[in-house]
């Protein structure tokens, strides 16, 4: 563990500090666009009930998708930089924000449902209101999956020249510098740990009260 | 397209190999993770110990674990077992959890029954509770095995890793034929074993559609 | 603490236990005494002489199997050493460096003798090619204009302003940042991290990110981009010939023979036109292009 305290590590335009704020950057930028992607046709999809096969065949068909394969491919079309980056991480994300939004949304009681439209609600404020608020816990458990893949495989960014945690891996590996590799590895858990708290945490804030004993184990 | 056909038979070489390296894994990691399910299902400290240690190793990137083992392992640099190692870790930290819901969801009523029938522990578990799982196990094995289908690529880093050798070389070549031939692979792989299983757990489960 | 510790080590010890046999069973194990088995690094021109290797082999009824695109010298090194493989293109000056950080050898019979003397025990070359194919600093015919560049003397004042690209491996090798600092007395702004003259680099150059880079003299990509190979007065690249590193085990007199007389044919020019093959749109594959290579030189 020598090389990930020596502080000549830690210091510089190739330090871990930067390593590690440029992996919290792609972090949260695929998870914006992904959540702004997925949750909005998750949500349609379950208050409509319609395309509720393509959703999971969609999901299903994604999570298969070889990340490094989908990297490359748009490196080799649209050229180097963190654009081929996010669509590698955004596709990643997408599938457990939109399986989440979709089983959570259906999973919502239909009297609740009904009782909202017998009171007069519009559609749009059935779902926004009602079906959302409610379908928050499977859509954060989601969320929070996405979240940890997302930090595991930005990773692999380093392998087209881009940044993050994984520069210490692909670095150590070239260099076959044992403690860098594993500095990498072990700061990219720490970093899955301490976004998944967080969004622990953002979850206890925005979930209602009276849904929480469905939602304390973040996946179902 | 046309790269698989003109070149079949270097295409058929790596996917058996990725066939491979994401099958022996997927079938160890599941074997192992039948007991420790049980134990989890069955002890709260079992629970309590297993559980975070499959969330933390789950953490780890495939990359830097596959990276990492070979010299953990200290056998030879291009061994398999490099790639199945790691793999066999993810297949447990995500079959534990399955194998133990499922385990769990078996209603106690029917347990109960068997024990007043006689049964003996294991032989309960062989013909009752383990049947009556399988519909939750099977599923955790469809995510597991996709995902690992998908992740054996990763091993191309060290030399080793199907379909993952047609994606570094595609790269370094600036071809994309090559690149997709190995990504089309992969996703038709995953699609044909998720439905071997999905039919699989059809086939072992027929009471479980019986109600529908 | 320690039950987690226990439960860690039962895993990995049960499915280390688990993983062995069935990896055998995988025709993964050891490769049998008479098969050569050959191998490359990650960048497409080691993968075809390897393949060239490896046909000319076979050619002659030799058992062979192959291990393409291993990774760099400072891993795959390793697998010669373990016996994973038993044969490699090399090139002269870096084998030399990376077997001996010290080596001062530049010329091509220096290095050549040098290298046989500091090889390993049960490692040995044969016959050195005259192809050459050496690590360079390259930049843009703008950047070279720019400051009137022609050899690495002329980018020394300016190197601190300079950001370069190259494989990870180069910020730690005596022929690579070590040297350039220790020589030439030329420090980086930055280094980026890119690949083994392959795309990346090529990339980072056409679009600025660096402005000098490492590629290989004979990589396509310098003619078809234009790009200025710097020269390199103070030798910190030495004499790169292509040659074979093998296990003496394995280098019976037929295959001594073999891969001498491809040592014998491959010269330079040979080089940088089957890497130009190589990159045709078509991309054909390198076992192809070694194929009709053989075929053409009679081997």
């Amino acid at each position: 563990m020598g090389w990930l305290f020596d502080p000549a590590h830690w210091s510089g335009t190739t330090g871990i500090p930067v390593r590690l704020l440029e992996h919290l950057l792609y972090t949260f930028v695929t998870l914006l666009i992904a959540a702004a992607i997925a949750i909005p046709l998750g949500a349609f999809v379950g208050h409509t009930g319609r395309g509720g096969f393509v959703v999971v065949g969609l999901s299903n068909a994604l999570r298969a998708l070889p990340t490094t394969a989908v990297l490359i491919l748009v490196v080799l079309w649209a050229g180097l930089g963190d654009f081929p980056v996010y669509v590698a991480l955004v596709l990643l994300a997408i599938p457990p924000i939109m399986a989440g939004t979709y089983a959570g949304i259906r999973a919502v009681d239909p009297v609740t449902v009904d009782a909202a439209r017998g009171v007069g609600m519009r559609e749009s404020g059935v779902l926004l209101r009602v079906e959302i608020p409610n379908a928050l816990p499977l859509i954060y458990g989601g969320f929070r999956g996405a979240a940890l893949q997302v930090v595991a495989t930005a990773t692999i960014a380093a392998y087209t020249g881009a940044g993050g945690l994984g520069r210490l891996v692909f670095d150590g590996l070239a260099l076959q510098e044992f403690g860098q590799m594993l500095a990498g590895a072990v700061l990219v858990a720490l970093l899955a740990v301490l976004v998944d708290l967080g969004f622990a945490g953002l979850q206890r804030l925005t979930v209602s009260p009276g849904l929480r004993p469905v939602g304390t184990g973040g996946k179902r | 397209m046309t790269w698989i056909f003109e070149n079949w038979e270097r295409f058929w070489e790596v996917t058996e190999v990725h066939l491979r390296l994401s099958f022996v894994p997927v079938l160890i990691g599941f074997v192992l993770s039948i007991p420790l399910g049980w134990l989890a299902s069955r002890s709260q400290t079992a629970r309590a110990i297993l559980f975070p240690l499959a969330n933390i190793l789950f953490t780890i990137p495939s990359i830097a674990l596959i990276v990492i083992t070979p010299v953990l392992l200290g056998v030879k640099i291009l061994d398999e077992i490099n790639v199945i190692v790691p793999l066999v870790i993810y297949t447990i930290a995500l079959m534990v959890r399955s194998v133990a819901d499922a385990l769990s969801s078996v209603p106690g009523h029917v347990t109960a029954a068997a024990n007043a029938m006689g049964f003996r522990p294991l032989r309960r578990f062989l013909t009752v509770d383990f049947p009556l799982a399988l519909p939750v196990t099977i599923a955790g094995l469809r995510v597991a095995t996709v995902s690992n289908i998908s992740m054996v690529s990763v091993g191309a880093l060290v030399g080793l890793g199907g379909y993952g050798q047609l994606f570094t070389e595609g790269y370094q070549t600036d071809h994309t034929e090559k690149v997709l031939a190995g990504l089309i692979g992969t996703v038709v792989l995953a699609v044909l074993a998720d439905g071997l299983l999905l039919l699989l757990g059809r086939v072992l489960t027929p009471w479980a559609r019986a109600g529908r | 603490m320690k039950r987690i510790a226990t439960a860690v080590a039962a895993v990995m010890v049960l499915s280390a236990c688990g993983g062995d046999p069935l990896s055998n069973g995988g025709g993964n194990n050891p490769a049998p005494t008479d098969t050569i088995v050959v191998g490359s690094a990650n960048f497409p021109e080691s993968r075809l002489l390897a393949e060239i290797y490896a046909e000319a082999l076979a050619g002659k009824g030799i058992k062979v199997s192959k291990k393409m695109n291993i990774g760099n010298r400072e891993l795959y090194f390793k697998g010669v050493q373990d016996g994973s493989i038993d044969l490699i293109p090399e090139y002269s000056g870096v084998l030399l460096k990376h077997v001996n950080k010290e080596a001062p050898e530049v010329g091509s019979d220096e290095v050549y003798a040098a290298l046989k003397k500091a090889l390993p025990q049960g490692l040995i070359v044969l016959e050195k090619s005259s192809a050459e194919d050496k690590d360079a600093v390259v930049v843009t015919k703008q950047v070279a204009a720019q400051y009137s560049l022609k050899t690495i003397d002329d980018l020394v004042p300016y190197c601190k302003e300079l950001v370069f690209g190259g494989p990870p491996e180069f910020q730690n090798r005596p022929d690579g940042l070590p040297g350039l600092k220790a020589k030439y007395n030329c420090e980086f702004k930055e280094f980026k991290a890119l690949d083994v003259g392959g795309p990346l680099t090529v990339a980072g150059l056409k679009d600025n990110t660096v402005q000098a880079a490492d590629l290989f003299t004979t990589d396509y990509a310098i003619k078809a981009n234009e790009f200025v190979v710097l020269e390199d007065p103070k030798n910190v690249f030495a004499a790169q010939n292509v040659l074979p590193l093998i296990n003496e085990k394995k280098a019976s007199q037929q295959v001594r023979d073999t891969l001498n007389a491809i040592s014998k044919k491959l010269d330079t020019k040979t080089l940088l036109e089957l890497n130009q093959k190589l990159a045709a749109p078509e991309k054909p594959e390198p076992d192809k292009v070694a194929k009709e290579w053989l075929a053409s030189s009679g081997i």
